[in-house]
């Protein structure tokens, strides 16, 4: 290789890496802005805003966060709103997960008559968002007594079919001859289920719950209607009550609300750092 | 052990499609059958319906002396063998092999001994505790046969079994599976699109094409009688020369030349295998070699008939050059077909 | 379904039960609710309704504040959609060429996809404070005053800014997977082929990511159209006044604070119409995805 040639492949290779680090930063920057803003006092921060110093009020911030009531009615502490939005996420993925997966186990796996009915009338709903449909929805909640519960708050997110497709493409995918030789092998419909597609469909499961945690996690607009009381305050519907309580305030809270911003983002974000293969393989397969 | 009775058997699918022309024979107790065909042709459908896999439309399957129509895959008393294996690959072996039984509430001890026994017949056992994943082709197959074998069914199912696997470890697989069958006694019903397996297996062949079952017999009589103009092309390889020819007054003509008598008349299609011209300066015909194919063992010689491609196997001691040959054709070696039925005179 | 699909009737109607009873009560119901009360003018005491045909919509075609938001909107989709593809883009073409650190680059590129958007807005609210956000000083430093809930395009670039900066992961995922797809003896055939690796991009690779450009361009489409509510409801701090919104928000502001039930059902009802065409072009799309791979 001539040493010219050599020159600019070190040189495209540097630029390579340069566009890499500058596109990371951009992604880190923000946070990293958040919890520096976390270290110092309040009263620095209106002063001179986000520095590159090192303060010592984590500790403190992270305390007042997670322990002390905020709000109006003082309910709405960082722990129950961790719980709150724990409960959300993972109700939302295993509710979602287990109906969606008994429900494409049916439409794939049985001879039914009216599977083409039950096909379409289950993937309609992949055609439109909740939000557009938001307020009736709060309607049909509130005439069911549900607001300011879990399941008011859970299960409209549910009545969408993408677990449901997810899972009716992995089954179709899974040989045919496993479903022949089981029942050769005097596997019923149940046996088959829980002996050879439960176990096959491991890592879709995983991927699915990684993917529907996030999703239920980190769901807004929803939330934002549905819970009136503080005391079922997810951490991201909580975003908004921290807007605005910054917005009014003389010494505005910015070490608390920004260690509250960080749990709010900490946990998917570790899920899906953590389980990034399965992540991944579980999204770009899902959207096909 | 069972014999498999199928009565007028027909399949049609919803679409209006007539996968299987009403079907009889039987296959005999102990006997090993080859369903043999190209894809399509309805050998795999027929297969799946004497599993349960598969309605029937119209007829009655017995095995044994019981009609299973309408009897569940699961109590059918059968085993099979799928193309690519179908083996459980979160299971190991061991539970691959065992899982029938355990579904059949056999007891866990008498389990492990026949998966034990039906481990060693295939040289399975170190292989016992390991996933599917970690077996080679060869090794997957065996499973998959361990399988059926322990079930100790009444019959075996065999689905194209071995046309995952490469041309050598084919010809090994062959020889085990039919010697395996031999030892167990076990009836079974094989299908392949693969002539030579049919050939080399079979106790008996079913030739079927297009929905229809066109000859059945033993791999020599197939072979050397083909009931038709199908079956004449389709077994064998390269296949039977299939030459027009005519019968005038009493006598089969084919390029001017007289064949012996027939009590046809007019148009006739001639077979003759390509093993059955033998180079003679003093033969009767002629043939334009183009190509010459050797093969080590024996040479392929293509060329012309008058105007008909043709093919003759000749010994690798023979001629082996491009240009006119003389050839005879051996006594009572041509087979005479029906010109627009294709069925045999 | 699979060909020896299993012949029990009961099981399968007990496992569709639940699916179908939740999307009977919380999808189709609410969906025709909202279809109904879009022709229908709620009194604003709450005594009743009355129906007036189409009226209600055509409130919202002559209305001029609908057409600003519905004009925002489209000036928005296609900001955030451009941006955060060709980001992304060229990021997951990058990170799909070099060798050493691949991994530590896709987690580093990738997971913002788990940030939730109203707190991608929280961010650029600090990051645009009025008297020490680093992003208005960096705008100060050119003498330009930045405004954020006081200028219109102010506001909207914040807003276009931190819906971008939530969306490039996806894109970047679905990029990366989608080059990595692309099959080896294909990239060194074009390797004999075309010495330019800029000509090898837009000859072979480039074609071959179309499918997935495609199928993201709707993706991204759809998020700016609802995903960003969390984003537009943080950066104007629940406060819409005259700042930039999206169609979704104004729904939900007339429905949800101004109880225009009818006029908020009339904008859901266009919005559905609006996802079901992108959806139906998608689904055209998606077979022409089959077809390519």
């Amino acid at each position: 290789m001539s040493l010219s040639k050599m020159r600019k492949l070190k040189l495209s290779m540097i630029v390579d890496h340069g566009v890499l680090i500058l596109g990371s930063l951009f992604m880190i920057l923000p946070l990293v802005m958040l919890l520096q803003m976390t270290t110092i006092p309040d009263t620095e921060i209106i002063k001179t805003g986000p520095t590159l110093k090192i303060g010592d009020q984590f500790d403190d911030n992270l305390y007042k966060a997670m322990f002390e009531a905020s709000g109006f009615a003082g309910e709405n502490s960082g722990l129950s709103m961790l719980k709150n939005s724990l409960i959300l996420g993972i109700g939302f993925a295993v509710g979602k997960i287990l109906i969606g997966m008994l429900a494409a186990y049916a439409i794939v796996y049985f001879r039914l008559r009216f599977a083409t009915l039950a096909f379409w009338l289950i993937f309609t709903t992949l055609l439109l968002p909740l939000e557009v449909r938001i307020l009736p929805s709060y309607e049909v909640v509130q005439w069911l007594g549900m607001l300011n519960t879990y399941q008011g708050l859970i299960i409209p997110l549910i009545a969408s079919a993408t677990a449901t497709f997810f899972f009716r493409q992995f089954f179709r995918s899974v040989p045919e001859e496993l479903v022949e030789a089981a029942r050769i092998d005097g596997a019923g419909p149940v046996k088959f289920f829980i002996d050879i597609l439960m176990p096959l469909s491991k890592t879709m499961i995983a991927a699915m719950f990684i993917i529907m945690f996030v999703y239920g996690w980190n769901q807004y607009l929803w939330p934002t209607m549905i819970t009136t009381d503080e005391d079922m305050y997810t951490l991201v519907r909580g975003i908004k009550q921290i807007v605005q309580v910054l917005e009014g305030a003389v010494v505005p809270e910015y070490g608390r609300s920004n260690v509250l911003a960080l749990v709010a983002v900490i946990p998917p974000v570790l899920v899906v750092v953590f389980f990034q293969s399965w992540f991944v393989k579980g999204l770009t397969e899902s959207d096909k | 052990m069972a014999q498999v009775q199928f009565n007028s058997i027909t399949k049609t699918y919803p679409n209006g499609f007539e996968a299987l022309k009403p079907t009889n024979f039987t296959i005999k107790e102990g006997e090993f059958a080859v369903l043999v065909g190209p894809s399509g042709c309805g050998k795999s459908t027929l297969l799946r319906m004497v599993a349960g896999l598969e309605d029937i439309t119209a007829g009655d399957l017995s095995i044994g002396t019981r009609v299973v129509n309408h009897v569940d895959p699961a109590d059918r008393d059968i085993a099979m063998v799928f193309q690519n294996y179908a083996l459980y690959p979160h299971m190991t072996v061991r539970k691959n092999i065992g899982y029938g039984l355990k579904n059949r509430g056999t007891a866990k001890s008498e389990i492990a001994r026949k998966v034990d026994e039906a481990a060693a017949m295939l040289n399975l056992t170190p292989y016992l505790e390991s996933k599917p994943s970690q077996l080679s082709g060869g090794q997957r197959q065996r499973v998959a046969m361990g399988r059926a074998i322990v079930r100790d069914p009444a019959l075996f199912l065999f689905d194209e079994p071995l046309s995952n696997l490469d041309a050598k470890l084919r010809n090994q697989m062959r020889i085990e599976i039919k010697a395996l069958q031999r030892r167990l006694g076990v009836t079974s019903i094989y299908v392949t699109h693969d002539q030579v397996e049919a050939m080399t297996m079979a106790d008996r062949i079913i030739v079927m094409n297009e929905g229809r079952v066109e000859q059945i017999g033993t791999p020599a009589q197939v072979y050397h009688n083909p009931a038709t103009t199908f079956v004449a092309s389709f077994m064998g390889a390269p296949p039977m020369n299939l030459l027009p020819a005519v019968v005038d007054g009493g006598q089969v003509m084919l390029e001017g030349v007289s064949f012996g008598p027939a009590p046809h008349r007019g148009k006739v299609i001639a077979g003759i295998r390509p093993e059955d011209f033998s180079p003679d300066p003093e033969g009767d015909l002629t043939i334009h070699v183009d190509l010459v194919e050797e093969l080590g063992a024996h040479r392929l010689l293509h060329g012309k008939l008058g105007e008909e491609a043709v093919t003759v196997h000749v010994a690798n001691e023979s001629v082996a050059q491009t240009g006119p040959l003389r050839v005879g054709v051996k006594p009572d070696a041509l087979c005479l077909f029906d010109a627009v039925e294709g069925n045999r005179i | 379904m699979k060909r020896a699909g299993f012949t029990t009737v009961s099981l399968p109607v007990f496992l569709l039960l639940p699916q179908l009873v939740i999307i009977a009560v919380f999808f189709y119901w609410p969906t025709v609710v909202a279809l109904q009360s879009s022709f229908y003018l709620q009194d604003p005491f709450g005594f009743g309704s009355t129906f007036v045909g189409l009226q209600n919509y055509a409130d919202l075609f002559t209305s001029r504040e609908y057409h600003r938001i519905a004009s925002f909107t489209v000036v928005f989709s296609v900001l955030v959609t451009f941006f955060s593809l060709a980001i992304a883009l060229l990021l997951a073409v990058k990170a799909d060429k070099i060798l050493r650190g691949a991994k530590t680059y896709r987690t580093l590129l990738m997971w913002v996809y788990a940030v939730a958007p109203p707190v991608a807005g929280f961010i650029a609210v600090i990051m645009f404070n009025q008297s020490w956000g680093p992003l208005t000083q960096f705008f100060g430093m050119f003498n330009y005053t930045y405004l954020v809930g006081v200028n219109f395009n102010d506001t909207a670039f914040a807003m276009v800014l931190a819906s971008v900066w939530k969306q490039v992961p996806v894109n970047f995922i679905f990029f990366l997977s989608g080059l990595q797809s692309i099959p080896r003896s294909v990239r060194e055939a074009a390797l004999i082929d075309n010495a330019s690796a800029m000509g090898r991009f837009w000859d072979v690779t480039f074609p071959l990511l179309a499918p997935t450009g495609f199928f993201l361009l709707i993706i991204n489409i759809t998020y700016s159209l609802f995903d960003t509510f969390g984003i537009v409801d943080t950066v104007v701090k629940g406060e819409p006044g005259n700042n930039p919104m999206t169609l979704v928000y104004k729904v939900y502001v007339d429905g949800f604070r101004g109880n225009d039930l009818g006029g908020s059902s009339a904008q859901s009802v266009i919005l559905m119409v609006l996802v079901l065409a992108l959806t139906i072009f998608q689904f055209r799309l998606i077979d022409r995805r089959i077809h390519y791979t």
